[in-house]
């Protein structure tokens, strides 16, 4: 395992070091060690490398990921793992605001809490929550799969289109055009195999199903007061 | 009874045009949404002259003497600099809002003339990749399309926090433009009215940009110039901060910049106009000792290489056009005029790119309308548009004496009226008198 102190180096040589790997690296094990909240560390990976980091990370950590596996081993800042397009990111404390925004692919799993926003506009990823989730999540959620084993916040999925909502607590409300939907055993079987892929647990019978009415879909004046 | 049509008074606050849409109004209960961009008159740099060179100055010999077009754009922080042969940019124009072969046609037309063209809300397509010489790629709320691949093999990034046409609105692509590619790239169901937020979904203020900057860099390894593009309202702080937050390039797009879906409400009654946005981005930079350091583009209703030309004088390094490059591929142009009227309007007048009905095969994905025009066609067309336009600049700036665009000044202008003197900060002709300045 390859071991990188940001005591003694900067992000900037970490993040380089890692975006120059050959596509056939053996070097595939990395650690990092005193973190200190950096920011935009281990952003833009595009090879199937591991990554612990040891302590608390900034802003866009694993932002934009491709095939890398990364564990953060404390809390992060806003915006983890943003865009994420494939691999796995995965936070073993909370996760501030706009965890997996616009996150096209991939499985983002935190194991605390995360903030308000968490997956807001995501596109096609995956993202577990151990705990519960801040206000607006899923906001213009497109397409991809948000579970929460705790709660969520206000306005949940607002003006949601096709991604879908597992929630196993309480929602406190739901945004505009979210609306709770059957859980059918095909639902119950898909959350069981995300939340064991996850590595959390859970029983997928006590989850809610959320998702869009599509009555926004088009926009019309007797649809005003939803905008 | 007979009608005296010299007791027929219109009414000033109500004119047909405002008669005729509150009664679409009442019809349909759904506010206009078009393209195109604003229609209102507004001080414009039609409202500037240049003060040609006589005996306190001389001119050069046009044709002759060698009046330099080159810029170099993002050398503040960028490893990459871009080194355009013109500074005439085209603006970011949306895959979904115009057509595969616009697309393709623009980049090849900045190929041939050695300037950059800018993807749009919806990401790169391979058409515009293959076809740019030089591409910027933009970083926009709704990140439609937006990979790390695609950032990677772009030559700039721009981060759009708003635009001329709709400071403070997201974007709108109604669904008869969402096609299944449309869609694909939007990762969105075919046939929506989509909307594009309006504030990006990972930061809301100026220090967490600078946080998103320095990511959008450790993703490129600081190799690409980032831009910032911000619609005019609050210019002098925006450009400010947007410098702040160490943006290599900042982009100003007047309230006169186009759209291809817009509510009429924003476009007509939301930002300022370009004229005065020019001033207020140079004094910001001017302020912050970062004049030519960052540089700084203009759009909104730019049309000339005299609009080009005083806005370069103004403080400008560059400028942008998005409508006038449409016009140039052959929006509203007099052709298929059946079309025209299917949509209810005139040649001239059109501004119906939400249609995706557009008569000249530009703002559709309709794959009949598009074969109207075809890449090679639209871009000799832009090509012969942009050589105009640098012949006209070169033009104006030879008359001024200079030997680069780039010499030109603020005292080579003089306002016409009094509201552009305000504005832009130039003397109405004549005087010495910039309003608002020295008191009076």
């Amino acid at each position: 395992m390859i071991t990188v102190d940001l005591a003694a180096e900067t992000v900037r040589d970490l993040n380089q070091r890692l975006h120059d790997l050959p596509a056939d690296t053996n070097e595939r094990a990395w650690r990092v060690v005193n973190p200190k909240g950096a920011h935009a560390l281990v952003a833009g990976l595009d090879r199937p490398v591991d990554v612990l980091i040891e302590g608390h990370v900034g802003y866009y950590c694993a932002g934009m990921n491709k095939h890398a596996s990364v564990v953060i081993g404390g809390h992060c800042g806003v915006g983890v793992a943003e865009n994420i397009m494939s691999g796995e990111v995965r936070v073993k404390g909370n996760a501030s605001q706009s965890a997996g925004a616009s996150g096209q692919g991939g499985l983002l799993v935190i194991e605390g809490d995360a903030s308000a926003r968490c997956g807001i506009s995501m596109k096609g990823v995956d993202i577990v929550v151990g705990g519960s989730v801040g206000h607006m999540s899923a906001f213009m959620a497109q397409t991809g799969n948000l579970v929460v084993c705790g709660d969520a916040g206000q306005s949940l999925g607002d003006s949601i289109y096709e991604a879908k909502l597992y929630v196993q607590g309480k929602v406190e409300s739901l945004g505009a055009d979210c609306i709770e939907k059957a859980m059918t055993p095909h639902h119950v079987e898909k959350l069981g195999r995300l939340l064991a892929r996850a590595g959390v647990k859970g029983d997928p019978n006590k989850f809610k199903r959320y998702g869009s009415a599509r009555k926004l879909y088009h926009f019309h004046v007797d649809h005003a007061d939803a905008y | 009874m007979t009608v005296d049509p010299r007791s027929l008074r219109p009414s000033a606050t109500f004119p047909p045009h405002i008669l005729a849409e509150i009664h679409r109004a009442a019809d349909q209960g759904l506010y206009e949404i078009r393209g195109f961009g604003a229609k209102r008159k507004l001080p414009t740099f039609d409202d500037l002259v240049f003060l040609g060179a006589s005996v306190s100055r001389y001119p050069l010999e046009g044709y002759r003497e060698k009046c330099a077009t080159d810029v170099w754009l993002g050398t503040r922080f960028a490893k990459k600099p871009i080194h355009l042969k013109i500074p005439i940019t085209i603006a970011g124009m949306s895959f979904g809002a115009l057509g595969a072969n616009a697309k393709e046609a623009i980049g090849r037309a900045c190929t041939e003339m050695g300037t950059s063209s800018t993807t749009g809300d919806g990401g790169m397509t391979e058409e515009e990749r293959r076809s740019s010489k030089t591409l910027v790629y933009q970083v926009l709320p709704s990140r439609y399309g937006l990979n790390p691949d695609d950032l990677r093999r772009c030559d700039a990034i721009e981060v759009v926090i708003g635009q001329g046409a709709k400071p403070g609105g997201g974007g709108m692509l109604l669904g008869m433009k969402i096609t299944k590619r449309v869609a694909k790239m939007r990762a969105l169901p075919v046939g929506i009215d989509q909307r594009s937020a309006c504030r990006h979904p990972d930061w809301t203020g100026p220090d967490d940009l600078t946080i998103k900057i320095q990511e959008l860099r450790e993703i490129t390894n600081w190799e690409k110039p980032i831009y910032v593009k911000v619609g005019a309202t609050r210019t002098r702080y925006d450009v400010a901060l947007a410098v702040k937050a160490g943006a290599d390039v900042v982009v100003v797009d007047g309230m006169q910049g186009g759209t291809a879906a817009t509510q009429d409400v924003f476009i007509e009654h939301v930002g300022i106009p370009t004229l005065p946005a020019v001033r207020l981005a140079v004094e910001a930079l001017q302020e912050l000792d970062m004049h030519r350091k960052v540089q700084l583009i203009v759009s909104g209703g730019i049309r000339s290489g005299a609009d080009a030309g005083k806005a370069i004088a103004m403080g400008a390094d560059a400028v942008a056009i998005g409508s006038a490059t449409m016009v140039a591929l052959g929006c509203n142009k007099p052709v298929h005029i059946e079309d025209y009227h299917k949509l209810g309007t005139e040649p001239g007048m059109c501004h119906h790119c939400h249609t995706g009905r557009c008569p000249v095969g530009v703002t559709t994905q309709d794959p009949e309308l598009q074969k109207r025009l075809s890449p090679e066609q639209g871009a000799r067309w832009l090509r012969n548009y942009l050589s105009v336009m640098v012949l006209e600049l070169q033009t104006v700036a030879r008359a001024c004496g200079k030997s680069h665009v780039h010499n030109l000044e603020p005292d080579d202008l003089v306002a016409l009226t009094v509201e552009a003197a305000a504005m832009a900060g130039i003397p109405l002709a004549g005087t010495s008198w910039i309003p608002g300045r020295g008191g009076y």
